[in-house]
């Protein structure tokens, strides 16, 4: 990947002018994350075809982590939240956190771990 | 500095802002930027309500075609093989993933573009916003041809909204992610024409970053969809 890191956004940018000091992903940050995402993707995929992985306990939770890993890093890389004003990210993670309390609190009510198990809540 | 404080979307200084022609605000930050986070926000609870209606309704289904499974007599008059087709979606999962690189790219050719151009090929491809964008918005446009297709092939196969339960819940839901892309591939061709006509510098830097935040958030609906959907059985 060849560019020339001096064209690169910069890795650390003072803004001196607006009393603070950010870092900012560089060019090659975004293609690293890029791949990294891809390399997630490709093993999700990847357990979904293997039946004793997929017949074992440890296949959702799995799933599930490195979805949430993928999520973040999209959330904190290339949506900048990591390097942003922390209002954004309250504006972000706070309707996220009441978003994720109503999908578990709904399966909750309408019985879908008791549906999954066959045990009674 | 210019470039800088747009690559971070931060105006947090009043001296910044009227450098930059924006009328100071009681946070200090860019209310379109204020906005659309809130926006991003509650479409988190609006894609989450979707999402839990898919998964309360999975498994319950009373007739074929099913998701992960086969349809066999006598539940199904005929055979109804699964009809998820996971290799197609992975694909559509990429093409996708790939979307969000080349806006990111499109982007930070935006805030740069007041910069000197670099000497090699490659540094100047990076710093074109028009081949970044339309790059965004095609693998945008081949996201919905995907879906299309998936789409068409599962009416064929005997699976409408009116279906089933998991027809219902599974087109209401990637149905509404298909209209989020639709509207995130119009944006990008709005900015692409704007582009054309005058060309975007750094001070258009902020409504790039809005439609790069939209697609972005876009793209993490997607990643949750895959998952929760296609390959939790």
């Amino acid at each position: 990947m060849a560019h020339d890191t001096q064209h690169e956004p910069h890795a650390n940018v003072d803004h001196t002018a607006m009393g603070i000091t950010h870092e900012h992903p560089t060019w090659s940050t975004y293609w690293k994350v890029a791949v990294v995402l891809t390399l997630i993707t490709a093993v999700e995929v990847w357990i979904y075809y293997i039946p004793s992985f997929v017949a074992s306990r440890a296949f959702v939770p799995s799933l599930l982590i490195m979805s949430a890993v993928k999520f973040a890093t999209v959330v904190m890389f290339y949506m900048h939240l990591r390097y942003d004003h922390k209002l954004f990210r309250a504006l972000f993670t706070a309707p996220l956190i009441i978003a994720i309390i109503t999908i578990v609190g709904l399966l909750f009510l309408f019985g879908y771990f008791s549906h999954r198990t066959g045990a009674l809540l | 500095m210019a470039h800088a404080s747009a690559l971070t979307g931060d105006h947090s200084h009043s001296a910044h802002d009227d450098a930059h022609g924006h009328p100071p605000t009681s946070t200090g930050l860019d209310n379109k930027k204020i906005a659309i986070w809130a926006f991003i926000g509650s479409e988190c609870m609006l894609f989450a309500s979707l999402i839990s209606t898919y998964l309360i309704y999975k498994g319950r289904s009373v007739v074929g075609p099913y998701p992960h499974d086969a349809c066999l007599p006598p539940q199904c008059s005929t055979p109804l093989k699964a009809i998820l087709n996971i290799p197609i979606t992975s694909a559509s999962t990429f093409v996708l993933l790939m979307s969000s690189l080349a806006m990111v790219l499109a982007l930070a050719a935006v805030e740069l573009k007041d910069q000197p151009m670099p000497s090699g090929w490659w540094s100047r491809r990076l710093r074109s916003s028009k081949l970044w964008l339309w790059m965004t918005a095609l693998l945008g446009i081949t996201f919905l041809g995907f879906q299309a297709f998936e789409f068409t092939s599962f009416v064929h196969e005997g699976l409408t909204i009116r279906t089933n339960l998991f027809g219902s819940s599974f087109f209401t839901l990637t149905g509404f992610h298909g209209a989020h892309v639709t509207a995130g591939v119009l944006w990008l061709l709005t900015l692409l024409a704007i582009d054309y006509r005058r060309g975007l510098g750094p001070k258009d830097a902020i409504n790039v970053d809005l439609a790069a935040l939209y697609w972005h958030f876009v793209d993490v609906v997607w990643i949750a969809i895959f998952t929760l959907v296609y390959l939790i059985k």
